[in-house]
């Protein structure tokens, strides 16, 4: 039962990851690799989609994962799984909201995964930056991919006129280098 | 809480969330404008411990903040209709795109647009690993759990999950450790 699996699935990465939408990605390539449902490819496709569109970028990724998986449905289900935990969560937490906020092994254990969280991410973003960097046709590396890289990272820090722009900016002047110079084709 | 009042509070969260661009972090000012400046359901105090335990408990941040100024406003009940209306825009308006955007993945035009998206989708995953690594590696052990995750993530096949559960039962033994020190 695909609906299912999609409710546990995402009930799984909304209780695990920590720390916002991005602290999501991980889970889901995870997903991806173990299911088969989606490729890292198309993962990275839909955080861009995610990050350029309305809506919290978590919430986002699970109706895009959920959706692909299994339709309107999917979508709804998935993103149902996901908000799950929170809610539980939160209406605990708010029912002990002092004891939370001063206890020690709550910080304690937050100590731990934060770093961890970070490491997650790290190690999402090098899959993806993988399947960028790869040339086809005897070439080790994608020399333009490289060149937009460095681009894209020189304005969205030290170019103080360009590093505040939001990121739905940088993803539309990416799709149009894209574009001219043929990226698809390597 | 009547019908009316779940209502407006669907509402307003479904307003939230068609204006939040981006991570949880967005929202902030908007929930401020709506919550505590136009209807006054919660301080400034505490919307800021709301998003300060948001960010550490499980999911994502804007739903968590959605769910406490709901619970607040109408119990329980009030906690999953917010909820509802933040998640509501990201439903339609993703649904709608992911459809369009499956019927037209084979044009090249889009392929190209794509393949250019990815690389910038690496930088911005690079400027968030960057952001959180100043706020959360902060010493030698955080440092160590952070190699040792992603180490083991890009070597093995275990799930995140054991990553997250280690790094929790680490971070306690460390900070009990130096507790006796």
């Amino acid at each position: 039962m695909i609906y299912l699996r999609l409710f546990y699935e995402f009930f799984k990465t909304g209780l695990f990851a920590i720390g916002g939408g991005m602290a999501t990605i991980p889970f889901l390539s995870e997903m991806g690799e173990r299911t088969g449902w989606f490729s890292q490819a198309l993962l990275a496709d839909m955080l861009a989609v995610s990050e350029s569109t309305p809506g919290p970028v978590g919430i986002n990724m699970a109706t895009y994962v959920g959706y692909t998986v299994g339709g309107v449905a999917g979508g709804v289900i998935a993103t149902l799984g996901e908000i799950t935990p929170s809610i539980i969560c939160i209406l605990i937490v708010a029912a002990l909201l002092k004891s939370f906020r001063q206890s020690r092994i709550v910080e304690n254990v937050l100590y731990g995964i934060r770093p961890a969280s970070t490491g997650l991410i790290s190690a999402a973003g090098i899959g993806v930056l993988w399947i960028c960097m790869q040339g086809t046709s005897g070439q080790v590396l994608n020399w333009k991919g490289v060149a937009l890289f460095a681009l894209i990272w020189v304005l969205t820090n030290p170019v103080k006129q360009t590093r505040s722009l939001h990121p739905i900016v940088f993803i539309a002047f990416a799709a149009a280098v894209g574009i001219v110079f043929r990226f698809a084709e390597m | 809480m009547q019908t009316k009042g779940y209502f407006e509070l669907f509402l307003v969260f479904a307003k939230v969330g068609v204006m939040t661009f981006g991570g949880g972090y967005a929202m902030l000012p908007l929930l401020q404008r709506e919550v505590v400046d136009t209807r006054g359901w919660a301080t400034e105090e505490e919307l800021a411990d709301y998003y300060a335990i948001g960010q550490c408990t499980p999911g994502v941040i804007a739903v968590n903040t959605a769910t406490f100024v709901g619970q607040k406003r109408g119990g329980a009940s009030g906690g999953v209709v917010a909820t509802l209306g933040v998640v509501f825009p990201s439903l339609v308006i993703i649904t709608i795109i992911a459809a369009l955007l499956q019927n037209f993945a084979d044009i090249p035009a889009v392929m190209n647009a794509f393949a250019g998206i990815r690389v910038c989708v690496c930088v911005l995953i690079l400027n968030t690993v960057v952001k959180l690594w100043k706020k959360t590696v902060v010493d030698v052990p955080t440092l160590l759990i952070f190699f040792a995750v992603l180490a083991l993530s890009l070597l093995t096949d275990l799930s995140p999950v054991l990553f997250v559960l280690a790094a929790a039962a680490a971070g306690v033994a460390v900070q009990n450790l130096r507790g006796k020190r």
